[in-house]
């Protein structure tokens, strides 16, 4: 969903240039207090293993790929504000090293993976996570439905900016219906990669995963 | 090795792996937003990547005919920058302000 120039007027693009610096500012901040030596290396493997992953578009339906975004994945490994982080340096590595994704576009494509889509996808991760039981397989099954769920709401982000900004005069509601069906398919995909990663690194480094960590926090606080 | 080096090192050749190899295998087709672009037509108020003459641009390196070598090499090179900034950028976030003091 790296949105390239010309599909939206400069002046919305300027103007998500300037949420998405808030957005990046408060991540920065937030970061800084939730990664440390330990976690910080897991933050940029985060960053490397989405960038290799982005590479991979799977086939949907005819004529049609995805890849996923990460940003469920980054959101449960590492948190959501490293995961805003994580995002956005692969954002700017693709646009800048491999002209994916549009230089006027960044401000939009980084509203839409790095904020929208994180942040979506940790809070319906937190959600999914209470109903649980407090297991790892929970952790992984939370972490799969917030990544479906979180690229069907980026793709309504592109929506929100294509109908404050577009500059083709075609339907709204056209793009709203062909963007969130194909999303929602392409979500499947993003559901099945996150699941098996957390999963992954759950079995492996439990210890390290932001989403798990949490979690036991909170066990320990309630047996004292 | 200590467990989080045989960690952090497997993740990173699985990464090399996926962009080096794998990704000469990926789907070809337009992704999401560019199919949706094509049918509505809102496509072509698309402009040319400013970089679009980059060495790496979409992936390949420029002067690499081979496809597969071409995708491979700009997909290790990604890796390999990807790890390097966000190596350091992470380092620096997580650097605490109480060490700076002393």
């Amino acid at each position: 969903m790296h949105i390239p120039d010309g599909f939206i007027d400069v002046p919305t693009s300027a103007a998500f240039v300037g949420l998405s610096a808030v957005g990046i500012g408060a991540a920065l901040k937030g970061a800084r207090t939730q990664l440390d030596d330990k976690t910080a290396p897991l933050a940029g493997l985060t960053a490397v293993f989405i960038f290799a992953v982005q590479m991979l578009n799977f086939p949907v339906v005819a004529g049609t790929s995805g890849h996923l975004i990460g940003a469920a994945l980054a959101a449960v490994l590492v948190g959501p504000w490293a995961a805003t982080l994580a995002l956005t340096v692969v954002l700017l590595m693709q646009a800048f090293l491999f002209a994916d994704g549009g230089l006027t576009a960044l401000g939009l494509s980084v509203f839409n993976m790095s904020i929208i889509a994180v942040w979506v996808g940790y809070g319906t991760f937190l959600l999914i996570r209470k109903i649980l039981p407090k297991n790892k397989s929970s952790v992984a099954i939370a972490a799969s439905i917030a990544a479906a769920v979180s690229v069907p709401a980026a793709a309504f982000g592109f929506w929100i900016q294509y109908v404050i900004g577009a500059t083709g005069t075609f339907s709204n509601s056209a793009v709203f219906t062909s963007m969130i069906g194909v999303h929602v398919l392409i979500g499947i995909g993003e559901a099945i990669i996150t699941g098996l990663t957390v999963t992954a690194v759950l079995a492996s480094r439990s210890d390290l995963v932001f989403g798990w960590k949490n979690n036991k926090n909170k066990l320990e606080i309630k047996n004292v | 090795m200590s467990k989080n080096r045989k960690f952090y090192i497997g993740g990173f050749i699985v990464s090399l792996f996926l962009a080096g190899v794998v990704s000469f295998y990926a789907s070809s087709s337009p992704d999401g937003l560019e199919k949706v672009a094509g049918d509505i037509g809102f496509i072509e108020t698309a402009k040319d990547h400013t970089l679009a003459e980059g060495a790496l641009a979409d992936y390949g390196v420029k002067g690499i005919e081979n496809e597969r070598a071409s995708v491979g090499i700009a997909g290790v090179i990604g890796v390999i920058g990807t790890a390097v900034v966000a190596g350091v950028f992470f380092k620096i976030i997580a650097r605490k302000p109480e060490k700076s003091k002393g």
